[in-house]
């Protein structure tokens, strides 16, 4: 038995040779997306590489194929005494729940859900703030005066990006008209591309010329549609300009890589600390992306009503609207 | 001739585990010959004819065609030399005209139309010289049997067939139609085609062969010249003893009515009309014998009388209760246990299960008697010692009942499905087709046995194809055409010429 | 001459060639792996060891064996009675469902009773579900193949629609149920063997392997010594020959695809019962679907069965082990491997029978000789 869990502790350990053995150990754990879904856990991903490179400290990460495999990679690692395990999504709220009160020893930080527990901490994010800000560039941008928002799988989470995106938009215009589609009501509505691909040519065709998609890995078929129609498209989460340059107006920033790394890197120097954390505009957690596929599309006059609308947003000034529920508290 | 044999195989051998399907074949067929081949089921004929034709690779010995060498690794690779096959089911696509079926698979090249007109000029040639007459334009499937075997038989010298193997291929056939391929087989000799001729018809190898071989469990054991032999010799080559003689009929006199159909209509499964105004008596003591070419009612009559058809009209009495009328059918167990046997006419189809063991075969239709079963649970011991019985009065071989039936030759599935028939001491029995598929041996013994239950006083209705067992065993024959009985005679008044002519539909007579 | 027909001897059918099976697929298997630049033999050993060689392990390897015991003998039912059911998904999710109003309805009275009610309703709900297919197969000639595959799509909607609507967990996003009362659910092994005495890692393995064991026995016992299996296997094999023995075929096809059903619903006792403890809207992932090739591979008999279902269970638990020591592996290349299993045991079966085949005929004859 000892020399099984000597061989399974090595084997965790395998990967991190290039770290001391003083070095913490983290998990990051992806949701059903996938590692490299150039959205909402590609994010994560890169924040994590970004402490593994400042750092030298590696870590380890782990894709489930399905939500029942999250309780027991949470519990795996938690056994094998990782220091911090990192789970992002809002699928992952009663799973590290259950496995964190079991494991007292381990910290958890888990993005998109608020979990009440001593040795958790939760991080959110304001999305309808970001929201607000791509929501306004899209209503100064539209020339039809008509534009669309596909959502993902829909819940409250995702109904508060529809919010802030229509409040920014009617900021701007308040006679703007707002198309709205969700592409299902399970988690296999964030990877069905194809599905939210048939939607953006619907609300093209129905005379929408910018799109923002909050759907994760099906929003690339938003994408795709906005450079087969010749129309433009917002992204979400990660910076998604540069997948179809010249037809992403721009990207709602929502930074899980930052979250990520705060929280690997708090771990590590040992300021860590449970409870929930916000990001906001002010916290830099959300934000719209300007780079240099999309420069070319905003005026200076766009950007000094988007600072000014920020700096409002930030002093209270203009006050976001939510949705109830958007992340779930266990 | 510096090619003298056709075919000739030497040392042949094919095995299954450790059965000798084919044991150490030796054969010569001279060209332009019509050879017989015959041999009870199981001796071995179809996998030689596998063998030749490719569909099996043999395990030791040689084929020579022309002289030469062969290892046919498929079909095709005979067929390249010349030798074609009309298998006992017909390989035709029904929907297609026969010209379609003929080029099939030799189409030559994506332009169907250019296909066709070269495939008619050739046909045309071919037709000439054989004396075909066929409507190459009509579907297959509305054409009757013998025009199919015709077809199939073009198709292969169309192919290039220098020697014919013919599978069984008159047990579909009217005695007209078969009349007719005698005529064909006659013609394709005299243009210098071989033609291999497969049968237990002893008669047909006597009326048409030149030469022939006698094989008996997977060896060959008698070659003859047909002019010096006789049907006798070769039952007995076949067999490999005296055939017995069958059991007498005794004289049972007049007995009660077991059975009565009035006016009985009923559809087939494709919506037709297969019966119309059937009304017929079994009486005790008596065999009813059935005769019609396949596809006349025969089958659906036998299925109203066993509660496996509905009736559309009419009424149908056993034991002077109805059991049978538009609004009921009484349901075929309930039947068995009011004493109606029933040997399904088509075994593999209908009586038997074939991926099942022999055993459990045993009791197929009577699982629900309380010798085999209780409470639910089967008696798997009775099963078994009931099977094994089985096994010992009818000599059923090889002697194990826990092979699947279908190891067993169809003569002695046949015995086990009779045995299980009778087991429990029927008052009337509906037989379809009682030795087809049967070998000699089994045959004789089959037909004793019927004749043993009517000289008990059984009632038995007899449903067959081959007249000459109708004309052995029945004291009547009801004659079928086109779900219509045509008429009855009396077995006395009957020969194989008035019922022949009677089933073509072509002559009526008043029973 | 007894067995004269069988062409190869028991042990050859039941071990040789499933183990050539397997080798050829590792040995595919590990070429990739090669491919990517991992050691093979490594990735072998862990995933042995990540399927048997500790005691968690186990746990879990037999936990999701369980699982492929119950669709597994459900699609077997179904093939016995030759019909083919490829919704054992479906017939699961309401299982699953089943089982879950069960709870609810009964257990914050009594725990006790809500179990009992709810193996029951896994195994009624499961049935109800394949009885639909089965009617419009037996009385309208519906293929049972496409109504149960349609099947599976409604039982996916509808049991979204239930937990993104009324049976969602309040304040929840995701479709899942609330969690179950306290107190409600299988006891799992090691809590079981701590009661006897015995020490044993935790895992999710839980009471429901030995109502899988049970179901097992009761399905061999169902085909083999009764007269129901007895009708059910002639109508499998064949219609007409049921007919002739009086076994009411419409009947028999309804009953038979209802026992299946059932079999499939209860996979939702160990998914759900035993270990998540609320119903998730995709708990069935495939297991269904992997039901068909556990049949298979287990020649439809019900200890094949249990011997191909726990090689499932060793490969999803040994696989997920190996995604996680090798960062190089991903999910989809396990489900690859599983795929080569699958394909080399069940669709390529014939790739090594046939020279088996022949091997031992050769040898049968030199011995004869």
């Amino acid at each position: 038995m000892l020399k099984k869990l000597a061989f399974a502790i090595v084997a965790a350990f395998a990967g991190s040779s290039a770290g001391l053995a003083a070095d913490i150990q983290p998990v990051l754990l992806y949701d059903v997306g996938g590692k490299f879904d150039k959205s909402f856990n590609e994010a994560a991903h890169v924040g994590a590489e970004k402490f593994s490179t400042e750092t030298r400290i590696s870590y380890r990460d782990f894709e489930p194929s399905s939500e029942t495999q999250y309780e027991q990679a949470l519990k795996r690692f938690a056994r094998r005494k990782a220091d911090l395990i990192v789970a992002v999504g809002v699928g992952y709220s009663v799973a590290v729940r259950n496995v964190a009160s079991q494991y007292p020893d381990v910290k958890f930080t888990v993005i998109d859900a608020i979990i009440e527990l001593p040795n958790v901490q939760s991080i959110t994010f304001r999305e309808n703030e970001g929201s607000f800000l791509v929501g306004m560039i899209a209503a100064m941008k539209t020339e039809s005066n008509k534009i669309g928002f596909i959502g993902g799988m829909d819940i409250p989470l995702i109904r508060r990006f529809e919010r802030g995106y229509q409040q920014g938009a009617e900021y701007v215009n308040g006679d703007i008209t707002l198309i709205e589609n969700y592409v299902g009501t399970t988690p296999s509505a964030w990877n069905d591309p194809i599905k939210a691909s048939e939607m953006a040519r619907s609300q093209y065709a129905r005379g929408a010329d910018i799109i923002f998609s909050a759907a994760g890995p099906s929003g690339l078929g938003v994408i795709q549609a906005a450079k087969d129609t010749g129309n433009l498209s917002i992204g979400v989460d990660s910076n998604q300009n540069h997948v179809a340059p010249g037809f992403v107006l721009t990207s709602m920033l929502k930074r899980v890589d930052l979250a990520v790394y705060m929280a690997m890197k708090e771990a590590s120097d040992g300021s860590w600390q449970a409870g929930h954390r916000v990001m906001g505009l002010e916290e830099g957690g959300v934000d719209y992306a300007v780079d240099e596929h999309n420069k070319g599309m905003f005026t200076d006059e766009m950007k000094a009503r988007l600072e000014q609308a920020r700096a409002k947003i930030i002093s209270g000034e203009i006050v976001v609207g939510d949705v109830a529920g958007s992340n779930s508290s266990h | 001739m510096d090619q003298p044999f056709a075919i000739e195989t030497r040392g042949l051998s094919k095995h299954f585990g450790d059965v000798r399907a084919n044991d150490e074949l030796s054969l010569i067929i001279p060209k332009g010959t019509v050879h017989g081949i015959v041999g009870e089921n199981g001796a071995g004929k179809s996998t030689l004819l596998k063998m030749l034709f490719g569909f099996y690779r043999p395990d030791g010995g040689d084929i020579l065609v022309r002289g030469e060498v062969v290892r046919f690794q498929n079909p095709m690779e005979a067929m390249g030399k010349g030798i074609g096959m009309v298998h006992q089911h017909f390989m035709l696509v029904e929907p297609f005209t026969i010209l379609e079926n003929i080029i099939l698979g030799s189409e030559g090249g994506a332009d169907l139309n250019a296909a066709k007109a070269k495939a008619r000029e050739d046909l045309k040639e071919l037709e000439e010289k054989f004396g075909f007459d066929l409507p190459f334009d009509e579907p297959v499937e509305r054409l009757s049997v013998g025009v199919r075997q015709r077809a199939e038989i073009l198709k292969a010298l169309y192919r290039g067939a220098e020697t014919l193997i013919l599978d069984e291929p008159t047990a579909v056939l009217t005695p007209q139609e078969t009349e007719q391929l005698f005529g064909l087989v006659r013609q394709l000799k005299a243009q210098g085609k071989t033609v291999l001729f497969v049968t237990h018809k002893l008669n047909e190898i006597m009326a048409v062969t030149d030469d022939v071989t006698v094989m008996r469990a997977g060896k060959v054991v008698a070659v003859r010249k047909t002019n010096e032999t006789s049907a006798a010799e070769l039952a007995e080559l076949m067999v490999g003893a005296k055939v017995a003689r069958e059991a007498a009929r005794a004289e049972t006199g007049e007995h009660k009515v077991r059975l009565s159909l009035n006016g009985v209509y009923a559809s087939g499964d494709r919506g037709h009309t297969a019966l119309t105004d059937i009304s017929l008596e079994v009486h005790d003591g008596e065999v009813l014998g059935v005769a019609g070419v396949a596809g006349n009612g025969q089958t659906e009559l036998l299925e109203v009388i066993t509660g496996l058809r509905r009736l559309a009209r009419g009424r149908i009495w056993y034991d002077g209760a109805v059991i049978a009328d538009e609004k009921t059918t009484t349901d075929p167990i309930t039947l068995r246990r009011m004493g109606v046997a029933h040997v399904a006419e088509d075994r593999l189809k209908t009586g038997v299960v074939e991926s099942m063991s022999a055993r459990e075969n045993a009791i197929l239709g009577y699982q629900r008697e309380a010798d085999f079963s209780r409470r639910g649970l089967l008696k798997l011991k009775e099963i078994a010692k009931r099977a094994a019985g089985y096994f010992e009065s009818q000599d059923v071989r090889p002697r194990n009942p826990n092979l699947p039936i279908s190891s067993f030759s169809g003569g002695n599935q046949q015995k086990l499905v009779i045995a299980r028939e009778i087991s429990r001491a029927p008052q009337l029995m509906i037989i379809g087709q009682p030795t087809r598929g049967v070998d000699i041996g089994a045959v004789t013994k089959i037909h004793d046995q019927i004749t043993e239950l009517r000289n008990a006083g059984k009632a038995i209705l007899v449903v067959s194809a081959d007249l000459d067992e109708l004309l052995a065993i029945s004291d009547r024959i009801a004659v079928m055409c086109e779900g219509e009985i045509v008429g009855t005679l009396k077995v006395e008044d009957s020969d194989e010429q008035t019922l022949g002519l009677m089933m073509a539909g072509e002559k009526r007579n008043a029973g | 001459m007894a067995g004269a027909n069988k062409k190869l001897p028991l042990w050859a059918e039941a071990g040789l060639l499933p183990t050539l099976n397997l080798l050829a697929a590792f040995l595919v298997s590990g070429l990739v792996i090669w491919g990517l630049g991992e050691d093979p033999f490594l990735a072998l050993s862990l995933l042995v060891d990540g399927a048997f060689g500790f005691q968690e392990a186990i746990g879990y390897t037999f936990y999701y064996a369980t699982n492929f015991v119950f669709t597994g003998l459900a699609v077997s039912v179904a093939y016995h009675a030759g019909l083919f059911n490829i919704g054992g998904e479906g017939q699961a999710m309401l299982g699953g469902l089943g089982l879950t109003l069960a709870v609810f309805l009964v257990g914050d009275t009594s725990p006790f009773l809500a179990i009992g009610l709810a193996i029951l309703g896994a195994a009624v709900f499961g049935a109800a579900w394949a009885f639909i297919p089965a009617w419009l197969q037996a009385k309208r000639g519906s293929h049972i193949v496409i109504t149960t595959i349609m099947f599976n799509f409604i039982a996916s909607a509808l049991l979204a629609y239930l937990l993104v609507g009324p049976l969602q967990r309040p304040g929840g996003q995701m479709p899942e149920s609330a969690d179950f009362p306290a107190g409600v659910g299988l006891v799992h092994a090691h809590d079981l063997l701590a009661m006897m005495g015995m020490e044993f890692e935790q895992s999710p393995l839980n009471v429901s392997a030995l109502i899988a064991l049970a179901c097992t026995f009761a399905v061999w016992f169902m085909l083999t010594r009764t007269r129901f299996g007895y009708e059910l296997r002639v109508v499998g094999k064949n219609h007409s020959a049921a007919r002739f023995a009086g076994i009411p075929v419409a009947r028999m096809t309804i009953v038979a695809m209802m026992l299946s059903g059932a079999l499939a619903g209860m996979m939702g006792l160990n998914e759900i019962l035993g270990e998540q403890l609320r119903l998730i809207g995709n708990f069935t992932l495939g297991y269904g679907f992997v039901g068909i090739a556990v049949a298979f591979m287990g020649r439809n008999h019900p200890v094949g069965i249990v011997l191909a279902a726990i090689l499932f269970g060793a490969l999803y638990q040994g696989g997920a082990e190996l995604a996680f020591e090798m960062p190089n592996i991903t999910r989809d290349l396990i489900v690859m491997i599983q795929g080569l299993v699958i394909l080399f045991a069940g669709a390529m079966e014939h790739l090594f029978r046939d020279p088996i085949e022949r091997l031992f005929m050769r040898f049968r004859a030199r011995e004869a000789a």
